[in-house]
């Protein structure tokens, strides 16, 4: 915004123009507010930290489950969490592309608003819920679909048998978590779909272009940015999801990227959830030391994600 | 067009094309034949008819035969495209089936337990059958209005300063360190919220104002950037009109900038609140959870809401079906009231929106 700086009023003809009290008063608060926000984001930090450094030092003797050192309890937690993020990811990733790419060149003009909210309102729904329905609905739905592809496939080590009993495993949380970024993820790739300039799609229409040969031409390219941003952001979501997987994943805390057995690996945040309520002593710096292991992880992945969407100022829709 | 006698006139442009209504017709054999290969397969077996199997089949029939039969009139060219619109669209109903089959199964099982009593009691001396989210409900009243309370301020001074005021290195770090804000995983605000006042109130603290601080780092940034977008829109000729009247900055801001985004301002307002009314793990952890009622935000836990609809489903006692059936009443009363805070958002912001010169 240019507005008009007040003190270039020449109403005074020497020396500094007076400040009114009322500007002074207001701009201090503004100020002093938006400085609140590093200040809090700071306290975050350093509070985590304080916190954390208990667990770091204490004999590893005193943690539940007594493990050989702090790193043997927090790293099945770390792979736990990455790996379901990019499940849900790599599931959601094509999928918000394509909701994307419908909403913006494929549905009828009139009808386009109207879904971008119906896309929107998959957002709206509180994780709890999501949890609640992926226990009572998604899990006994997959179930037979895990037990099939342990029949038939396998031999391949993501579908070794035994398959759960529950259907309540990490890939059912994975297609939760998926469902739960979905929203956001279309929400950015529509936004930068919705800015290819026309010129360029009309361009590549005249030269005789079918609609998908328009896409791959003018608005992927464009909108390249756009998608890394959106699926950075996702992961960021997904990382720290917290109630739906507490609730859907049957967790043991072991390492295996075996997808439908009773045997999966729990996330930070979801163990956090689980054990927070019952831990004592160390152990609760224990949870938050890892709980800053996840917020260090989310911050890296939200922190690449907004560089490259503010390397693009163009649009704004990195909400 | 009643063309379909014979082409009497042969139009140069749409020759070697699909009729407009020819995918429709084969979407349509697609799906009856695939009801009637799962309808065959369901008599035999003795099994369920599954619908989700039959809408499966046919649109791998449907997309099977319509590539096919584009490439034979159309090329290879029209056929990939076709292909690529039959995903795409896909795409999108497979996004629409978790939708449908959360909301349907959430009335459906809400219901059961939607009633006076569920609103009017709390469950503190109840085991099995009845009882009620009074509490929760209070408490996440309490704990989201007194979040909103901290953070509206805050959220929309800072979006008055990086709009109005903001220059420089400072502006460009708040903005972006609201942007990762908006990241921090609501488990870690909850941890926070719990290392900050276990240092006045000892490790075990569990209070209801806890729970509001943490909700309000995950509501601010939001707040922060609707308000900010808001007050971006404000055209720049109404401030100078203003600042041209002798209308020092302030008045300016106060009676013209905000309440031209008055509408605005409120959706996004509105919208930060619905989305941490929803939060779960940070007040599992900070407020902690309770079968009684309790007013005090300073003292003791506090049930909300989500927890509540965590704990029943997670402690459920002897009567298990008395446990599930409130849990699914909280999750409706859940969803109802995002529902209502998005669509009554959406609705201020629809009628209310600045009209902009164009």
């Amino acid at each position: 915004m240019t507005a008009t700086d007040p003190k270039v009023r020449t109403v005074a003809p020497q020396g500094k123009p007076k400040q009114r009290l009322g500007d002074i008063v207001f701009s201090r608060t503004s100020l002093i507010s938006g400085s609140a926000i590093l200040a809090i984001l700071a306290a975050v930090a350093i509070f985590l930290v304080g916190q954390s450094v208990p667990a770091f030092v204490a004999d590893p003797e005193e943690f539940i489950g007594s493990p050989a050192s702090f790193w043997d309890y927090v790293w099945p937690l770390v792979f736990g969490t990455l790996w379901s993020a990019s499940l849900a990811l790599l599931m959601a990733l094509p999928l918000a592309v394509g909701i994307a790419l419908f909403i913006s060149h494929y549905a009828p003009r009139r009808l386009a608003q109207l879904l971008g909210y119906i896309v929107d309102l998959l957002a709206a729904v509180p994780s709890v819920v999501f949890g609640l329905w992926g226990i009572g609905v998604l899990a006994p739905a997959v179930l037979p679909a895990y037990t099939w592809l342990t029949e038939n496939l396998g031999w391949i080590p993501l579908f070794a048998p035994p398959v759960s009993g529950t259907g309540r495993t990490i890939l059912t949380a994975s297609i939760v978590l998926g469902v739960m970024i979905l929203p956001v993820m279309t929400a950015i790739c529509r936004e930068i779909f919705i800015q290819t300039p026309v010129l360029h799609e009309e361009a590549a229409l005249a030269l005789g272009a079918t609609r998908w040969e328009m896409i791959t031409m003018a608005v992927l390219p464009f909108g390249r940015p756009g998608i890394i941003s959106g699926a950075m952001l996702g992961l960021g979501r997904a990382l720290g999801e917290t109630m739906a997987v507490a609730m859907v994943l049957s967790a043991t805390g072991i390492i295996t990227i075996n997808l439908v057995s009773s045997a999966n690996p729990s996330t930070i945040a979801a163990n956090i959830a689980l054990s927070f309520p019952e831990a004592y002593g160390v152990n609760v710096n224990l949870l938050i030391a890892t709980g800053l292991i996840l917020f260090l992880i989310t911050l890296v992945v939200n922190s690449i994600a907004r560089y490259i969407v503010n390397r693009r100022k163009d649009f704004s829709g990195a909400n | 067009m009643t063309a379909t006698m014979q082409p009497a006139i042969t139009n140069s442009l749409t020759q070697g094309q699909l009729h407009a209504r020819t995918p429709w017709v084969t979407l349509g054999l697609g799906l009856t034949a695939a009801a009637g290969i799962v309808a065959l397969i369901t008599s035999a077996t003795g099994s369920e008819f599954s619908l989700v199997g039959a809408i499966a089949l046919g649109a791998l029939f449907y997309l099977v035969a319509i590539v096919v039969i584009s490439r034979l009139v159309e090329g290879q060219r029209k056929a990939t495209d076709r292909f690529v619109t039959a995903l795409v669209s896909g795409a999108f109903l497979i996004a629409m089936a978790p939708l449908v089959s959360l909301l349907f199964t959430v009335v459906v099982n809400g219901s059961a337990r939607f009633d006076v009593e569920f609103f009017s009691s709390s469950m503190r001396n109840v085991v099995g059958e009845g009882g009620g989210a009074a509490h929760a409900i209070v408490g996440t009243l309490l704990m989201t209005g007194t979040a909103a309370i901290i953070s509206i301020p805050i959220g929309l001074f800072t979006a008055i300063y990086l709009v109005e005021y903001g220059r420089g290195p400072l502006a460009r770090a708040i903005t972006f360190f609201v942007d990762v804000m908006t990241g921090i995983p609501s488990i870690v605000a909850g941890l926070f919220a719990f290392a900050l006042f276990a240092i006045f109130f000892g490790p075990g603290v569990r209070m209801g104002f806890a729970g509001a601080i943490a909700l309000a780092v995950l509501m601010i940034p939001v707040v922060v950037r609707s308000c900010e977008e808001m007050l971006r829109v404000v055209p720049n000729e109404l401030r100078e009109a203003s600042f041209a009247l002798g209308v020092p900055k302030w008045l300016t801001i106060l009676n013209v900038v905000l309440p031209t985004s008055a509408a605005g301002i409120a959706t996004g307002i509105m919208l930060a609140i619905a989305r941490v009314i929803g939060e779960t793990a940070p007040l599992l952890i900070v407020a902690g959870f309770t079968a009684s009622m309790n007013y005090n935000l300073f003292a003791d836990r506090m049930q909300s809401l989500p927890v509540f609809v965590f704990t029943s489903y997670a402690n459920q006692g002897v009567d298990t079906q008395a446990y599930l059936d409130r849990a699914w009443a909280g999750a409706l009363t859940l969803i109802l009231i995002v529902m209502v805070l998005n669509l009554a958002a959406r609705l201020i912001a629809r009628a209310f929106a600045p009209k902009l010169g164009r």
